[in-house]
């Protein structure tokens, strides 16, 4: 049992935001902390056990917005709903005395109800998820705001729910036959509910998917061309969410031994939400904080505001809601990076396994094979033709360029050929195999893989993780084995390649840095880095020498040259002249979305309409 | 430093920059009274940068004095009322409006300024391009992209302003299209409003200014009466990335 | 059911509907310029019902002490800024609109006897009142954070709405209120009874809706605010502050909000926090236009009063769930027409 405790505090312990948004945390205070949640109720009068009772309640649903809204970028109104659907479950199934006969055998166990609460909620986050995930994200909390009145009228007019009065004569939880009937009883269960969802909530940000997740908020067209599938990702988010408030709420009902609709309405549905919010939607901390400080406040406000104004009513709200202004006004990332800020730093670095087995590779095409064909594309906006009837080829082995004066529609071609847009006429072929108007992430499975002109990485997160980003595709565990740290295996392999592909770009010693601290001319290199490691046969690198410095375009011509050399396929578009003609084999040049010259670096330097074509006609 | 005539704009110490990275160093540059200046140089030498750190689009360090006044990091509402009008590379029209109401809103600043008389210089603009007039009914986003610039710049000449700067009015643009806006830029002068001309298009970009400078990477690297800089072999070199070997045989 | 009743039912569906469109019209127009989920919306509604039958009641409105409270936050943090800049200017406007302004209505307030008044200057007095926040609350809250992600901006409607239904409950009291019928009257159209209230209710709908669409066709200003929703870049080179459109749109915002209010308060019995649940049946219409088209939102408004009419009919206790629900299949045909990744959300 000792054992499983220091272990579960070590990895708290390492639970800072790191993974999240790299904050610092003293492992030693959260050591402190881990006794004295332990110690509590042993010397705390029963109110404050009753105070922490709620906070851990509160925390627990605010961990899931952390989940939700500091990492992935979306938010929902609706948590409460999901609260309620996980308390009215279990107090439906243990404290009606006759269930109808198709459902007694779920009847009386809360533990059996438990895993039932899960399920449904499960099953409803999973709808209302699958018709707002996909379209912009403030579609989600207006369908949660709309979710979470609904269901709270449903509770307070269905009979076999009780009504307004709603279900009592809940029976407490037994643990090993032990019924938890007391405060300071089901308080273990709720802190160890915590401190569980805590630790499988930070398992799996530091995991596959969670770099997946954490690439949603603003890395969603990058992790689309790294094969991830951010709808997916985003559903995970908002499941996981849902689960925990269901979870806290099935915990409430059988400490309170009785529920009603009240505690489930749309107004507690935000306070969760001002709570991770205050407490700072970026850390798992914030979630404990957030809950802590309004749970406190509300206890404190509820007994001065009403004296203070003369009647009764909800009067923390309005103070809270100022705080909430105030807090997005002036420290968005919340009280706990406030705290963390004045904490001595402690970094944890993600710990790398050179001796893990390789990732497998796919077989690579000989030298000389056409890779990329485009034929006669062509791209229509409204009137406007950006490419017309564009044709090239990119081999193996050979750097191809693709050049040609702003606006000539260089981009417009790229997103044909990458994926990210598709042609209104003519075809892109994959190693002979067409790909308009496969999605992203399907394209870059096939084995092409890109960078962007204007860098696109997570600048709070490593450089190292940022590159096994790139090697999503060649792992496979999913959430549960993330949570339950059962994906170490692959986890090392993915990392050891990520370090394997840094070290091939000569970015090794920047490893462990946040990839945000790294000088521009490192952060392309870096992204070539996470497009070696989906293991491509192409390389799309659109203007990778735009706002380099010159030692910097250096290194980076050095480098595709070492591509090259080992039989890769590499497309640039580049402006950089100067970079392009010292480095490529061959040369595209489009002016009006057209071809106006092809071939060698030489040949087209002295091609009068290229000329033209970038100093303009002598008039 | 552009020497002649009382400076309608003047720039100095001007830097900008993204997060960590510096797109402009410290710019000194002038307008004159009822001159056409321009700034050429390589895409991604910071043109575009400088044109909207003068207007107030982009947070900048040092001083930018338009017509007098003195502003550091200025605002965009206060140097529009001033008279500073920036056609910018985007165009930013409002497509799903008419040409007519692009037009009026051009005027806006000055509507609001009590100055109501919008017909007058509509009727400029269309003398000027009378092709706006024939579709002034259509929807902004249903013209051609030569269309669209001469509405950029109608729009921009509606304000009256006494500095209009175009960023890159040649952008995908056909030749014979880029000619006719040049030809109008050049024709401008005669109305005695000052230009300041940004262009990837050297050769043409030269031939209609007084005044040139050259941006690379950030910073002036040359400056000269047009007319020289048209025939310095160095201006190629900036563009085309040509070291050593390939000069002279541009230069023969 | 017969016809007369459906009739009937329909009747009232549509002049609820009317009111959700003049909401849903706001929130398209302030999502527009501002990328603000408005859902404070509804509060309006609420204050301008309450104030109303404050004033005929003979008091003093409560809301006229928010109007100071903001207008005093508004002064010091403008005028600051203003002192700063050394812009006397500035700092005259300021202080005329949100100190003078409200003085000045408090003055006049006391020494009138509001409840004697007509009915005309009762409402006008409550728009006086109530539409000023609007500006005041973008100031404020929106302002600050005016370029921060849809994200950050909904969270702070979420913050201000919880404010304002708050600030009711302190102002108004748990009690709900009517006010005074609008026009005591009722016609009779073929087998219809019309009855004078809900003429009102259309005809001024109408004339509303009419009004913003002069003013957003033949106006300048109106077409500046329309060029910001289309284009903030180019808005603001045309010298047409953000910062402005904002304000503006606020307080166009208010004045619809405000205006709604004061026509359902004759047949609704509005609490401090009936306005939430309004203004967001308002968002459920807004949705039907997926917040950018204002026809589709206005066509949204009635099946949304049409489905809440007749869903009170057959099945009363249901109903704000199933006009919430109705959100669902709404929400399933924009997914299905929806395509890409949204880099914004």
């Amino acid at each position: 049992m000792s054992g499983t405790a220091t272990r579960a505090m070590r990895l708290l312990a390492g639970m800072s935001g790191r993974s999240i948004a790299a904050v610092k945390t003293p492992s030693r205070g959260v050591l402190a902390g881990l006794v004295l949640v332990g110690m509590a109720p042993q010397f705390l009068p029963e109110f404050y056990v009753t105070l922490l009772n709620y906070i851990g309640l509160y925390a627990m649903v605010a961990l899931g917005l952390v989940l939700l809204t500091g990492v992935g970028g979306l938010t929902s109104f609706g948590q409460a709903a999901f609260v309620g659907l996980g308390a009215y479950t279990t107090a439906a199934l243990t404290a009606t005395a006759d269930l109808p006969g198709w459902l007694a055998w779920a009847g009386g166990s809360a533990w059996l109800a438990l895993l039932i609460g899960l399920a449904l909620t499960a099953l409803v986050a999973v709808v209302l998820g699958s018709m707002t995930l996909r379209l912009s994200g403030h579609y989600l909390p207006l369908g949660t705001i709309a979710w979470g009145i609904s269901l709270y009228f449903l509770f307070g007019t269905m009979d076999f729910l009780g009504g307004h009065t709603g279900l009592s004569g809940i029976p407490p939880i037994e643990v090993f036959g032990v019924p938890l009937d007391e405060g300071r009883e089901i308080y273990y269960l709720i802190w160890a509910f915590l401190l569980l969802a805590m630790l499988t909530t930070r398992n799996l940000l530091d995991s596959r998917e969670g770099r997946a997740i954490r690439a949603l908020k603003g890395g969603m067209v990058m992790a689309e061309s790294m094969g991830v599938d951010t709808s997916r990702s985003r559903m995970i988010i908002f499941v996981v969410a849902a689960l925990h408030a269901a979870a806290s709420g099935w915990l409430y009902a059988h400490m309170q031994r009785f529920v009603n609709p009240t505690p489930f309405g749309l107004s507690t549905g935000i306070e969760y939400l001002f709570m991770a919010v205050v407490g700072g939607a970026g850390s798992v901390w914030g979630a404990l904080i957030g809950a802590g400080v309004i749970t406190i406040m509300k206890q404190w406000l509820q007994d001065v505001l009403p004296a203070l104004f003369g009647a009764s009513g909800n009067f923390e709200a309005i103070v809270f809601g100022v705080m909430m202004v105030l807090i997005l006004h002036r420290a968005r990332d919340g009280l706990w990076a406030l705290i963390a800020r004045c904490l001595p730093a402690s970094r944890a670095t993600v710990a790398l396994d050179p001796s893990a087995a390789p990732l497998p590779h796919r077989t690579q095409p000989s030298r000389g094979e056409v890779i990329l064909e485009a034929r006669e594309v062509t791209r229509r906006f409204g009137g406007l033709v950006a490419n017309d009837r564009m044709s090239l080829q990119v081999r193996a082995g050979e750097i191809l360029a693709l050049i040609g004066p702003n606006g000539a529609g260089k981009s417009t071609m790229f997103n044909q050929l990458s994926g990210v847009d598709t042609p209104s006429a003519g075809d892109v072929l994959f190693r002979g195999r067409s790909i308009a108007g496969l999605a992203a992430r399907d394209i870059a499975r096939l084995g092409m893989s890109r960078t962007f002109q204007h860098v696109r990485l997570l600048p709070g997160m490593s450089v190292v993780e940022n590159v096994a980003l790139g090697a999503h595709r060649r792992g496979s565990c999913g959430v549960l084995p993330a949570a339950w740290r059962l994906d170490r295996d692959e986890e090392a392999r993915l990392l050891a390649e990520a370090a394997r592909q840094l070290e091939r770009v000569g970015l090794a010693e920047q490893m462990h840095e946040e990839a945000g601290s790294l000088a521009l001319g490192q952060q392309r290199i870096l992204e070539i880095a996470r497009a070696l490691a989906a293991d491509p046969c192409v390389l799309l690198l659109d203007e990778p020498a735009a706002g380099l410095r010159l030692l910097e375009k250096q290194a980076l011509g050095q480098l595709l040259r070492k591509l090259r050399a080992e039989g890769m396929a590499i497309l640039l578009v580049e402006h950089d002249m100067d970079f392009v003609m010292g480095l490529v084999d061959r040369v595209v040049v489009m002016e009006f979305g057209q071809k106006i010259a092809e071939g060698l670096p030489d040949e087209v330097q002295r091609d009068p309409a290229v000329l033209a074509a970038y100093l303009g006609d002598v008039q | 430093m552009n020497p002649l005539n009382p400076p309608v704009l003047e720039v100095r110490n001007l830097s900008v920059a993204y997060g960590k990275v510096e797109a402009l160093t410290r710019a000194n540059l002038r307008v004159g009274e009822g001159q056409i200046v321009t700034v050429i140089g390589p895409n991604g030498a910071g043109k575009s940068t400088m044109l909207s750190a003068i207007i107030g689009l982009l947070r900048s360090h040092g001083q930018v004095c338009f017509d007098g006044r003195v502003a550091v990091s200025p605002e965009v509402e206060r140097m529009v009322d001033g008279g500073m009008s920036l056609v910018p590379e985007k165009r930013e029209l409002f497509g799903e409006m008419s040409v007519e109401d692009n037009l009026l809103l051009g005027a806006f600043h000055r509507y609001r300024s009590g100055e109501r008389n919008y017909r007058e210089p509509m009727a400029q603009v269309f003398a000027l391009f009378p092709r706006l007039q024939e579709r002034r009914r259509q929807r902004a986003a249903t013209l051609s992209g030569g269309e669209r610039q001469m509405l950029a710049i109608g729009r921009a000449l509606m304000g009256k302003p006494r500095l209009l700067m175009l960023d890159e009015p040649s952008l995908g643009l056909a030749p014979l299209i880029t000619r006719e806006i040049f030809r109008i830029v050049a024709d401008l002068r005669s109305t005695g409003v000052s230009i300041l001309l940004v262009e990837q298009n050297a050769r043409a970009a030269l031939a209609v200014a007084d005044y040139a400078y050259v941006l690379e990477t950030g910073s002036v690297v040359m400056e000269g009466p047009a007319a020289r800089l048209r025939h310095d072999p160095r201006v190629l070199d900036t563009y085309l990335g040509l070291g050593g070997k390939h000069q002279d045989m541009l230069a023969s | 059911m017969d016809l007369q009743i459906a009739l009937l039912i329909g009747q009232d569906g549509v002049t609820s509907g009317a009111i959700y469109a003049l909401l849903a019209l706001a929130l398209v127009l302030v999502f527009a310029v501002t990328r603000a989920i408005y859902i404070p919306q509804g509060e309006y509604v609420a204050y301008g019902a309450l104030t109303l039958a404050t004033l005929q009641s003979g008091a003093l409105p409560a809301t006229l002490w928010l109007l100071m409270g903001a207008g005093l936050a508004v002064t010091v943090i403008d005028g600051v800024a203003a002192i700063r800049k050394r812009d006397g200017r500035a700092w005259g406007a300021t202080l005329g609109w949100n100190v003078a302004y409200p003085a000045v209505l408090v003055l006049t307030l006391s020494a009138l006897s509001p409840a004697q008044l007509p009915m005309a200057l009762q409402i006008l007095l409550t728009l006086a009142i109530v539409v000023p926040i609007g500006p005041m609350i973008y100031r404020l809250a929106y302002q600050p954070v005016a370029e921060a992600s849809v994200l950050v901006l909904l969270i702070v409607s979420v913050a201000v709405h919880v404010v304002l239904v708050g600030l009711g409950l302190l102002f108004f009291g748990a009690e709900g209120s009517r006010t005074a019928p609008l026009w005591d009257a009722s016609f009779a159209v073929g087998w219809m009874t019309v009855s004078g209230q809900q003429i009102c209710v259309l005809a001024a709908s109408a004339a509303l809706i009419v009004g913003l669409y002069l003013f957003f066709e033949k106006t300048l200003y109106g077409k500046a605010l329309r060029a910001t929703a289309i284009n903030r870049n180019g808005a603001r080179l045309m010298g047409f502050s953000p910062v402005f459109a904002g304000r503006l749109t606020f307080l166009l915002a208010a004045f619809i909000g405000t205006l709604s209010g004061v026509l359902i308060a004759p047949v609704t019995t509005v609490y401090y926090d009936t306005g939430f649940l309004i203004g967001l049946k308002g968002f459920v219409a807004a949705i039907v236009g997926g917040l950018a088209s204002y026809p589709l939102a206005a066509a949204g408004a009635l099946i949304v009063g049409l489905l809440e009419s007749f869903a009170s009919f057959w099945a009363s206790a249901y109903k704000e769930a199933i006009v919430f629900t109705l959100i669902i299949p709404v929400l399933m045909w924009r997914s299905l027409h929806s395509h890409g990744i949204d880099e914004e959300a």
